[in-house]
Order: C-alpha cells, then sequence, then structure tokens
C-alpha cells in the first residue's frame, strides 16, 4: 500500500453537456495521508467538489474520467465497477453535503437513515445495529437518542440535522470523510460547533478529512494542507502556512486581500478580486486566472504556466514565480 | 386523526348539501319538464301527472320536501322508469360500473406508475422519448375513439372477443383498455415528471453515497417521495371513473351508472338527476378525505389539521 490514503494523479475530467464539452478539471493532482486534513478553497465552479465526488465515483454521466489516475485506499477507483463502488461509498469513504435541510429523505425517520448504511454494510444483527445508531447519535453530540430516532428530519434544527448527516457518514468509521462545504448552510454559531465537533471525531476515530469549502477562516483552523483551486486547476498548493503566510500564487493572495483581518488598521478596505469566473466551456489558452489577474503578463495569456515547487510541498502554477528566470533569460 | 376525521365529514356533508341544492334549483329552473315530449299530452293527464309527483307545488316546498325524505334516505321515485326507485336504480347499475371502472383505474395505476419510473431513470434516451410520445397520444385521442378501434380491431376484425355485454371475463378487456387510456398516460406523465423532480434531489445523492444500489435507491428513497402527485389525481380519477363513462358504456352496451347521468338529465327525470348527482358528489368527497389521510401516511412533514 503507499504512503498516501488518497492519491490523485493528473485527473482531468469533463462534462459532456448539450452545450459541449464543460472542462471541469484540468490535471488536479491530490495527495492525503492517513489521518491528514486537506483543505480545498476556491470559488463556485472551481471544480472542488467534482474533485471529491469523482473520487466517490458519484460524476457519472455526463461526467467522464478523461484521464489520470485514481488511487484510494489500496483501490483503483477508475478501473472499479460501479457494483465494488458500492462497496466503499458510504463504507471506507463518506460524504456530508453542504445543506442538511435537503439531504435527508424527508420522508423516513433519522432512526431509518442511520441504519440503513449499518444494514448495508456490516452484518450486525437488528439490535446491535439499533445500539450503534444510538451510539452514533450519542458521538456527534445529540442528546436524547432514542426520541430523536423515531423522528423525522423535518422535526429537527439545521444544526441537528447536519449532526445526523455526520453520523450517517462516520456509521461505518470511514478511512476518509469528504466534507462538501458541510457549514455554508448553517448559522455561524452553529458553523462552529459542527466544525470543532468533525476535528474531536477526527482524532478519535483517526480519519482523514477532505475539507470543501470558500471560507479561508475554515481552512486556516483545521487544515494540515491546502488547495487552491481555479478553473479546474490546482493553482496553489501547501501547508497551511505557505499557503497563509507565503502565497505564491496570484489568485491566493487576491483571496487573502479580500477577507478581514483580526489584525488590520480601522479604516482598511477589503481588496475584492474583479471580474467573473472563466467559461469551462470554452477555458482560456493561457492561465485561466490572468483575465482577472492584477500583473497579468503577455506570457500568462499565451501559455499556461509551469509548477513552480518552494519547499517539499508548497507549490504554484504562477508566471510570476518564473519572472526573474525569464527575464533573467531574456538578458543573455 | 379522529378530530380531524369529524370535521372532515362535517365539512363533506355541508359540501353534499351545497351541491344538491344548487343541482334542485338550477334544474327546475331550466325550461322544461319530465313529462313535457313531442306528443301533446292532454293538459288534464299532465295536471294529474304533476300533482302525482308533487311537481304542482311551489318549488320551495319541493325542495323541503325532497331534502327531508332525502335525510331518511328516500330519493324518490324515477319519474320515466315505471315502477323503479332511484335507490333501486343506483344498486343495480353501480357495480357493474364499478368493476369495470375499478379494473380500469387499478390498470392506470399498476401500468402507469412503473412507466413513468422508468421512463424518468432513462431521460433522454430514446425509450424515454418513446414513451413520451405514446403517453402523449394517449391523452390526446378521446375514449370514444380509442372504444370504437378497439372494438373494431378486435372484435369485428379478429373476432378475439365478443363485443357487447358483460357475459364473461373477456368481455372485460376492451371497455376497461379503453377506459384505462388516458389515466394510464396521465399517471405515466405525473409519474415521470414528479420522479425527474425527485431523482435530482439532494437527498437522491445521500443515498447513492450510502452505496445504496439504484434499484434500492429508487424503490425506497424515490419512489414515497414521487408518488404524491399520483395519489392526489387518483382521489377524484377513482370517483369519476367507478361511476361510469356514458361513452364507454354506450359502446360496449354496458348497462353501468354511466348511462344513467347523461340519460336522466335528457329525459329530465328530477330524481334520477339528484340521486346520481348526489352519489357522484359524495364519492368525490369521500375520495378527496381518503387522499389526504394517504397523504399523512405517505408523508409525514404534511399536518391534517
Amino acid at each position: 500500500m503507499s504512503e498516501y490514503l488518497v492519491n490523485i494523479e493528473h485527473e482531468r475530467l469533463s462534462f459532456f453537456t448539450p452545450a459541449g464539452e464543460v472542462k471541469a478539471l484540468n490535471d488536479v493532482s491530490i495527495r492525503i495521508r492517513e489521518g491528514e486534513v486537506l483543505g480545498i478553497v476556491g470559488e463556485s465552479g472551481s471544480g472542488k467538489s467534482v474533485t471529491a465526488y469523482s473520487l466517490m465515483g458519484l460524476t457519472a454521466y455526463p461526467g467522464k474520467l478523461l484521464g489520470g489516475t485514481l488511487d484510494f485506499n489500496g483501490h483503483r477507483i477508475n478501473d472499479m465497477t460501479e457494483k465494488q463502488m458500492q462497496k466503499i461509498r458510504g463504507n471506507e469513504v463518506s460524504i456530508i453535503f453542504q445543506d442538511p435541510m435537503t439531504s435527508l429523505n424527508p420522508v423516513f425517520t433519522i432512526g431509518n437513515q442511520i441504519r440503513e448504511v449499518l444494514k448495508l454494510h456490516t452484518d450486525k444483527s437488528k439490535s446491535e445495529i439499533q445500539d450503534r445508531a444510538r451510539e452514533l447519535l450519542q458521538l456527534v453530540g445529540i442528546n436524547e437518542p432514542d426520541r430523536r430516532l423515531k423522528q423525522y428530519p423535518h422535526e429537527l434544527s439545521g444544526g441537528m440535522r447536519q449532526r445526523v448527516m455526520i453520523a450517517i457518514a462516520l456509521a461505518c468509521e470511514p478511512k476518509l470523510l469528504i466534507a462538501d462545504e458541510p457549514t455554508t448552510a448553517l448559522d455561524v454559531t452553529i458553523q462552529a460547533q459542527i466544525l470543532e465537533l468533525m476535528m474531536e471525531l477526527k482524532d478519535k476515530l483517526g480519519m482523514a478529512i477532505m475539507m470543501i469549502t470558500h471560507d479561508l477562516g475554515v481552512v486556516a483552523s483545521m487544515c494540515d494542507h491546502i488547495a487552491v483551486m481555479y478553473a479546474g486547476n490546482i493553482v496553489e498548493y501547501g501547508e497551511t502556512d505557505d499557503i497563509f503566510y507565503n502565497p505564491k500564487h496570484e489568485y491566493t493572495k487576491g483571496l487573502l486581500r479580500s477577507i478581514p483581518r483580526m489584525d488590520s488598521k480601522e479604516h482598511e478596505r477589503l481588496v475584492p478580486i474583479e471580474g467573473t469566473p472563466v467559461d469551462l466551456l470554452n477555458p482560456p489558452k493561457g492561465c485561466p486566472f490572468a483575465s482577472r489577474c492584477d500583473q497579468c503578463m503577455r506570457i500568462c495569456l499565451r501559455e499556461k504556466a509551469p509548477v513552480t515547487h518552494f519547499g517539499e510541498t508548497h507549490y504554484s502554477t504562477c508566471w510570476m514565480n518564473q519572472k526573474a528566470e525569464l527575464e533573467g533569460g531574456k538578458r543573455q | 386523526m379522529a378530530k380531524y376525521i369529524v370535521k372532515r365529514i362535517g365539512l363533506a356533508i355541508v359540501t353534499i348539501w351545497v351541491v344538491a341544492t344548487l343541482t334542485f334549483f338550477l334544474m327546475n329552473f331550466v325550461p322544461g319538464g319530465p313529462f313535457l315530449s313531442e306528443k301533446a299530452v292532454s293538459p288534464k293527464a299532465m295536471a294529474a301527472l304533476e300533482e302525482k309527483y308533487g311537481l304542482d307545488k311551489p318549488l320551495w316546498e319541493q325542495y323541503v320536501t325532497y331534502m327531508t325524505d332525502a335525510l331518511h334516505g328516500d330519493f324518490g321515485a324515477s319519474l320515466k322508469q315505471r315502477g323503479r326507485t332511484v335507490m333501486s336504480i343506483i344498486t343495480s347499475k353501480f357495480p357493474v360500473s364499478a368493476r369495470v371502472g375499478g379494473l380500469a383505474v387499478l390498470a392506470a395505476f399498476c401500468i402507469g406508475v412503473p412507466l413513468g419510473c422508468f421512463s424518468a431513470m432513462n431521460r433522454g434516451k430514446a425509450l424515454d422519448s418513446f414513451i413520451i410520445v405514446v403517453a402523449t397520444f394517449g391523452i390526446a385521442v378521446p375514449s370514444f375513439v380509442v372504444g370504437t378501434v378497439l372494438m373494431y380491431v378486435f372484435s369485428v376484425r379478429l373476432g378475439w372477443v365478443s363485443s357487447l355485454g358483460l357475459k364473461n371475463w373477456t368481455n372485460y378487456i376492451l371497455p376497461v383498455t379503453a377506459l384505462a387510456f388516458y389515466p394510464t398516460a396521465y399517471i405515466t406523465r405525473l409519474m415521470r415528471s414528479s420522479m425527474l423532480d425527485v431523482l435530482g434531489q439532494d437527498y437522491m445523492r445521500t443515498a447513492r453515497a450510502k452505496g445504496l444500489n439504484q434499484i434500492i435507491s429508487l424503490f425506497k428513497h424515490a419512489l414515497r417521495n414521487a408518488i404524491l402527485p399520483v395519489v392526489t389525481y387518483m382521489g377524484p380519477l377513482l370517483a369519476y371513473t367507478v361511476t361510469g363513462s356514458f361513452i364507454v358504456e354506450k359502446i360496449f352496451t354496458i348497462p353501468g351508472l354511466g348511462g344513467e347521468f347523461i340519460g336522466s338529465i335528457s329525459n329530465r327525470d328530477y330524481t334520477v338527476i339528484m340521486g346520481t348527482t348526489i352519489f357522484l358528489a359524495s364519492l368525490i368527497v369521500l375520495m378527496n378525505v381518503v387522499v389526504d389521510i394517504a397523504y399523512k401516511l405517505i408523508d409525514p412533514r404534511i399536518k391534517l389539521k
């Protein structure tokens, strides 16, 4: 078994829609060690969720994997059939979604929906399953589990429902938990509780977490590594500190300028990133961020930037990092 | 729940009373009467007939008399069919219509629901398009065309089944098919669109993410949510279909209740008009209560107040 739990290399994936080929992922590589937390940040449509879903084999039709390899926990996801994937989903890898209000089926009780996943992946007896369901609810901090198990989703609050989703996801003690913007739909105090709960459970159960978010505050406090995505590319990847204190891509810098800081002067303004995201039906030839970049150079529009490495894990794809070399090269 | 049912029954009585009252007065305000025909009836005979059935009394008094009798379960005698009471007409003809109509509704449900699900699951593929085209055709073609064509092909040309009456079970095939044609097509379309809606819901994604296979996620998670619009449609459909279709009964010469509705109106058979209308109204009201209760059982979010 490789040293990584998740090893995605050079993944390219497109959605073939009636309007044309939407290039959702262009050369995405991601590695996660056991028990590690990786944050994937980026704006809507940057390919964060698609990366995660493709790892679970949930991008079928009209999505199509065009290249690259996806390895997870000793499985080569590319070669697996739907039936084999069903054995992994909810078992070795689980996911919690953005909107807990709609992610639970309204016509079944909480208990039914938790027991379902246990029935599917374990050969426990009925009473063992019931005990485990009760235990899971306690694990995610829900009181009176016996009463809650009999309730329907509409009888619970949003935060409570997300806890139930986490309980379902953790039922079979997965190796990897994918959290697809788990707190976006919740109010701020509940957000903090849910994140705290996730970290607590990570330590208790030793699973890895892939945290998809556009909230930089969330990744800063939780993640070991961060991947910054833009238009289906990973534009910068590194340890959390690298990304926050030593950003090497103009998009990352822009993101950091657009969030409020605790140590800012009184009247400091936030700097938004101007412009609109790229159209993935017709992605630009050069750097996808070029049209919105303050530092855009001629070469940025013509060619994709090569990967520049800074230290062991930190890398970025920005021509600015090559600037010194390029200018030096010209002079010679 | 019990409180709700009691309340609904109270409301049902009011509804039926309103329907009965409106029908009674509308029927009487329309010019003409039961004993007018091409053959002139002598004024004396007319007066005698009107007196016998109480039609010479002021309208208000007729209304009160009718309602009082109806409350006691007496819907009067037919004005045109000698020696038959309205009750006996309904009790003898309704079972015939109910058998044919009930089978038709059952067939429509059992074919329409799976077909709609199947179509939704194969959205955009050739089979889906085929099902939509056939369903649209089924909705567009009126039952008298379906009935006539069926009869011509299977009875007259091929001679597989007898075309008239309801002597044995094979006689049921054609009228039931003719009656089920439209609702099957309608349920298919209803089920397809509602299933498509449900398949796009977040909880279906959750079901897949849990590792459920397509069959279980469809039957367990999708069907129960998607069937609600069909249930809504089933209530009135059942009420209308079991009380018989005039057209289908005429084509296949079925002695059902459907003919009585139309026949009583053209004959101005006041008591039969009232009786059949109240019967249909009661059935519809009853079916609506049943639908509401079914709703509650299917979707726990619905509160019956």
